[in-house]
C-alpha cells in the first residue's frame, strides 16, 4: 500500500504543479477503490447470500439475509442424511465420471501428441487438419444421434448404452483427440528432439523415451489440461441430461441438483444453498490456484504454436 | 523448422518376442470382441455404424501389425473414438434429417411388419368356423389363469399362458376328480371360476393360452383357436386385416387404410427435403424458428457485449497503480468464472424469483414492481442476459487485463504529446489496439454463447411458452433439444434438420473466425 502511494507520489513530486498532482491522484485513487467496490459487490454478493442461505435454519428463499440467523449446520446434516435426494451419491457419480473422463482424454491426448510432434509419416498433415476441423463442432450439435447411437449400442451392450456412465464418459472421451491434441503437440513441439536423439542412441525404445524423457517434461500441460477437461466435465449438464434422465442413482450433481431443487424456492433453498456451496468450493479453489494456467490454456486454445 | 525439415526416419523397433506375443494376444481379443459387435450390430440393422466400426477394426490391426504405420498406433484410441463418437452422429445427424424418425417412425419395415405379425394380443382373432373347445377357467390367488379345454373329439387338455397345451392336464398338480362334463372340480393352487366371474372378468379376454403355435383365447362364451389378424403380401407391401378385410398400405411408414386408419407402429423413411421445407413454410414451425433464430443471434451477441463493457471497465479500473492487492482482488472477481455454471444459474434462478427472491423484493420495495423474470417474454429474456453478465464478465475481465498490459506505453507518452485528452486516448487508441488482440475472443464466445443450452435450459427452460413446442429464451439448440426430446412427441427428423442449420451457422461464423484471425494459416504452418 504505502509502496503505491510513494511511488505515486513520486511521480507526482517530479512534476511542478505539486498541489494539483497530489490532489488529482488522490480523487481518481478514491474514484477507482469505489468502482472495485461496487465491482466486487456485484461479483459476490450471490456467493455471500448463497452461503449465508446455507448455514440459516430456515429453509425457504424469504427473509434470508447476508447474515444467518441462528446459524446452524441443519443443511448440510439433511444433505449427508435426505431421504428426499442422493446428495453424496451425486457428487460421487460426478467425481467419478470427471476423473475417469480427464485421465483417459489427457492419455489420449498425450499420445496422440507424442506421435504426431515426433513421427514423420504420409497422411500426417491431412489428419492433423481434419482434427483441427472436426472439433470446431462441439459435440452436443449432434446430441439427437448420440442419443439414438447410445440406444443402439446399449441393446448390445448395456452396460455403455443410455442411463449408463460408461455410455457417457464414451461420449466425452470421443472429443478427447479433438481437443486437447493440438494443445498438448504444441507443448511437445518445444522440447527438443535432441534429447530423444540422444536417448535413442543409447538404446532407448519409443515407449522408453516417451515414459522416461518426454512425459515428466510435459506434465505442466497435461495437468492444465487433466484440470480443464474435468471442470468441463464436472459441470456439463446437456449430455447427463439427454444420455441419463430416468435414472436418478446415476444422475450426476448438475442434473441432479437442477432437478430436484431446481424449483422448490419456499422449502428446499437452504439445503440447495448448501449443496450448490459444497459443489461448487472444490472446483472454485481449484480454478482460483491455478487461474494463470488455465486462462492462458484458454487464450492460446487450440492454436498455440 | 530445421528439425522438422530433417526427415525422421524412426519407426517401430521390431520389439522383443514377449512383446509381439503380447501385442498379438491383445489384437487377438479385441477382434473377437469386434466381431461379436459387428454380427450384432448388423442383426439390428445398424448398417452404417456396423461398418465404421468394420473399418476402424481393420485400420487398428493395420496399425498394430505393420511397422510402417508404427505412428498411428499411439493415436489410435483417440482416433477410433473420434470416429464413431463424432464423426459418426455428425453423418448420421445429416442422414436423420432427411428421414421421419421419430415418434410413430422409430422401427425398421421388418420390425414393423414383424410386430404386427407376432402372435400376441390384438394381433390375434377367433375367425368364423374356428376350432372350438368346451372349457372351464381356473385362477390362482396371485392371479395366474388356467384354461382346461375339451375339443370336438372328446380330448381334454389344460392349457396356461405361454406354456405348451397339457393333454389331460400332464404336468399339473393335483388335478381333483373331473364333473360331470368332464371338468376338475379343483386343481391345486386355482379356484375354478362361475360363469358369473367369467364373463365379468377383465383379463381373461386379453390372454393368450398356449404357445405362439397353438394359441387358444376367450372371446365372450367360447374358447376357441386363434388366427393371426393381418396376412402380409410381400409383393404389394400390403397387409390384410383377415376379420374385416380392410387393406393396409405403407403410407411414410405407417400402414394405413384407405379411411385413414393406421396400424400400431410405424418404420422411419426417406422424405427428402420435407423437413427443411416445413421449417421453412409450415406456419407451426417457421414462425417460432425466425423469432427463435433472432434470439439466438441477440443472445449471444448481447451477451459477448455485455460481458465485454463490462469486463473492460472494471479492468480499465483496476489496471492502475493506484490500485493496491490487485492480485487478491482478481482472483475475488474471478469467483463468478470459476464458479460451474449450472450452480451460478440456479443461484440467480433463486435471487430472481417473482414472489421470494431478494432481488426481485428489494425492487419492488423501492419501485412498487418489479420485472415478471419468468413470466415475460422481454424481461425473461432480460434475465438471461442479467445472468450471463455476472457468469462472463470475468473471463472477459482477465482477457482485456492481458491485452492492455501488452499495449506499449510509449504510444500513449506520444498521444499526450500531442495534446490528445484521456477520452480521445481510449477511443482512438487502446479500443483499437484491444479489439485486435482480444477479436478472436471475442468471436469463439459468440460461438460458445451461440449454443450456450445450459444457460437458457437451466434459467427457464426456453420458457414463458410462445407455442406449445418452443418458448421465448428458447435458442436453436435448446429448441432442438424440446423438439427431439421434451415434448410428448419425439421428432428426431425435424431436429436433426434444424441442427444441420446450426451446423451451417457455426461453420460460417468458424470461417469467418479464420479469415479475420489467419488462424488457419497459422495452423497449416505449424502441422
Amino acid at each position: 500500500m504505502s509502496e503505491v502511494k510513494s511511488a505515486a507520489v513520486g511521480a507526482a513530486q517530479s512534476t511542478q504543479k505539486e498541489g494539483y498532482w497530489t490532489v488529482r491522484v488522490y480523487r481518481e485513487r478514491a474514484l477507482r477503490l469505489l468502482v472495485i467496490a461496487i465491482a466486487l459487490i456485484y461479483a459476490l454478493f450471490p456467493v455471500a447470500f448463497i452461503i449465508s442461505s446455507s448455514f440459516n435454519p430456515s429453509g425457504s428463499i424469504l427473509g434470508q439475509g447476508l447474515i444467518p440467523n441462528n446459524p446452524s449446520l441443519v443443511h448440510y446434516n439433511e444433505l449427508l442424511n435426505s431421504a428426499l435426494f442422493p446428495f453424496p451419491l451425486w457428487v460421487w457419480n460426478s467425481v467419478k465420471i470427471s476423473t475417469i473422463t480427464a485421465f483417459l482424454a489427457v492419455m489420449i491426448g498425450a499420445l496422440s501428441a507424442y506421435s504426431f510432434s515426433r513421427f514423420r509419416f504420409s497422411g500426417r498433415r491431412a489428419l492433423l487438419l481434419t482434427i483441427f476441423l472436426i472439433q470446431v463442432f462441439p459435440n452436443i450439435l449432434a446430441i439427437v444421434a448420440i442419443y439414438l447411437l447410445l440406444q443402439t449400442i446399449g441393446e448390445i451392450i448395456p452396460a455403455f448404452g443410455l442411463r449408463t456412465h460408461a455410455g457417457l464418459i464414451t461420449v466425452y472421451l470421443g472429443g478427447a483427440l479433438g481437443v486437447n491434441t493440438w494443445l498438448m503437440k504444441g507443448f511437445f513441439d518445444t522440447i527438443p528432439r535432441e534429447l530423444d536423439e540422444s536417448a535413442m542412441i543409447d538404446g532407448a525404445s519409443n515407449w522408453q523415451i516417451f515414459w522416461v524423457i518426454i512425459f515428466p517434461l510435459v506434465r505442466p500441460v497435461l495437468a492444465v489440461v487433466g484440470i480443464l477437461s474435468f471442470v468441463g466435465t464436472y459441470g456439463d449438464f446437456i449430455l447427463p441430461l439427454v444420455l441419463l434422465i430416468g435414472e436418478p442413482d446415476q444422475y450426476t450433481l448438475a442434473l441432479g441438483l437442477s432437478i430436484v431443487l431446481g424449483d422448490q424456492f419456499s422449502q428446499n433453498w437452504g439445503l440447495f444453498a448448501a449443496g450448490a456451496l459444497l459443489g461448487a468450493a472444490p472446483i472454485v479453489v481449484m480454478y482460483i490456484a491455478m487461474q494463470d494456467y488455465i486462462v492462458g490454456g484458454l487464450t492460446q486454445g487450440a492454436v498455440k504454436g | 523448422m530445421a528439425t522438422i525439415a530433417k526427415m525422421d526416419a524412426r519407426s517401430g523397433t521390431p520389439g522383443s518376442p514377449v512383446g509381439i506375443i503380447l501385442r498379438l494376444i491383445g489384437l487377438a481379443i479385441l477382434d473377437a470382441f469386434a466381431i461379436w459387435f459387428i454380427t450384432r450390430l448388423f442383426a439390428d440393422q445398424a448398417w452404417v455404424f456396423g461398418v465404421l466400426v468394420v473399418i476402424v477394426t481393420i485400420g487398428i490391426n493395420a496399425f498394430f501389425l505393420s511397422e510402417k504405420l508404427y505412428a498411428f498406433r499411439w493415436f489410435s484410441p483417440g482416433l477410433a473414438l473420434m470416429i464413431l463418437m463424432v464423426v459418426y452422429p455428425m453423418l448420421s445427424t445429416i442422414y436423420v434429417a432427411f428421414t421421419n424418425y421419430g415418434s410413430g417412425h422409430i422401427l425398421s419395415r421388418q420390425q414393423t411388419i414383424d410386430l404386427l405379425l407376432e402372435p400376441r394380443g390384438d394381433n390375434l382373432f377367433i375367425p368364423e368356423g374356428a376350432t372350438e373347445y368346451q372349457f372351464a377357467a381356473y385362477r390362482s390367488e396371485d392371479g395366474r389363469y388356467l384354461l382346461w379345454l375339451i375339443d370336438e373329439a372328446g380330448r381334454a387338455f389344460a392349457a396356461a399362458p405361454g406354456e405348451p397345451l397339457m393333454a389331460n392336464g400332464e404336468g399339473l398338480d393335483g388335478v381333483g376328480t373331473l364333473d360331470s362334463d368332464g371338468f376338475p372340480e379343483t386343481i391345486q393352487g386355482y379356484t375354478r371360476l362361475n360363469r358369473i366371474e367369467i364373463a365379468s372378468d377383465d383379463i381373461l379376454p386379453t390372454l393368450v393360452f398356449g404357445t405362439a403355435e397353438d394359441s387358444i383365447g376367450i372371446s365372450g362364451r367360447r374358447a376357441a383357436r386363434f388366427e393371426l389378424r393381418y396376412s402380409y403380401d410381400e409383393a404389394s407391401d400390403t397387409l390384410t386385416d383377415r376379420e374385416s378385410g380392410v387393406a393396409y398400405t405403407a403410407v411414410d411408414g405407417v400402414y394405413t387404410a384407405a379411411d385413414g386408419s393406421v396400424l400400431p407402429g410405424g418404420y422411419f423413411v426417406w422424405v427428402g427435403l420435407r423437413n427443411f421445407i416445413d421449417l421453412a413454410t409450415s406456419p407451426a414451425l417457421s414462425g417460432p424458428l425466425v423469432q427463435i433464430f433472432i434470439w439466438t443471434i441477440m443472445h449471444a451477441f448481447l451477451a459477448v457485449l455485455i460481458t465485454f463493457v463490462v469486463g473492460l471497465s472494471f479492468a480499465l479500473v483496476f489496471n492502475s497503480d493506484l490500485v493496491p492487492g490487485k492480485k487478491i482482488l482478481r482472483s475475488a472477481m474471478l469467483i463468478p468464472y470459476a464458479m460451474p455454471a449450472f450452480i451460478a444459474v440456479l443461484i440467480w434462478r433463486g435471487l430472481l424469483s417473482e414472489n421470494l427472491g431478494p432481488i426481485s423484493i428489494v425492487i419492488r420495495d423501492w419501485f412498487g414492481w418489479s420485472p415478471p423474470w419468468f413470466t415475460d417474454y422481454f424481461w425473461s429474456r432480460v434475465g438471461v442476459l442479467v445472468v450471463q453478465m455476472w457468469l462472463g464478465f470475468p473471463y472477459m475481465m482477465l482477457i482485456c487485463t492481458g491485452a492492455l498490459q501488452s499495449i506499449p506505453s510509449e504510444i500513449y507518452e506520444a498521444s499526450e504529446v500531442d495534446g490528445a485528452s484521456a477520452w480521445q486516448r481510449f477511443w482512438n487508441l487502446t479500443l483499437p489496439l484491444l479489439l485486435v488482440a482480444v477479436g478472436p475472443i471475442l468471436i469463439s464466445s459468440f460461438s460458445f454463447n451461440f449454443n450456450n443450452f445450459g444457460v437458457i435450459r437451466l434459467y427457464n427452460q426456453g420458457g414463458p411458452p410462445m407455442t406449445p413446442t418452443a418458448g421465448w429464451t428458447d435458442i436453436l439448440i435448446s429448441y432442438t433439444y424440446r423438439i427431439a426430446f421434451s415434448s410428448g412427441q419425439s421428432d428426431y427428423g425435424l431436429a436433426s434438420a434444424i441442427t444441420i442449420v446450426i451446423f451451417a451457422i457455426v461453420l460460417v461464423i468458424t470461417v469467418l473466425n479464420f479469415r479475420f484471425t489467419g488462424t488457419w494459416e497459422e495452423v497449416s504452418q505449424n502441422v
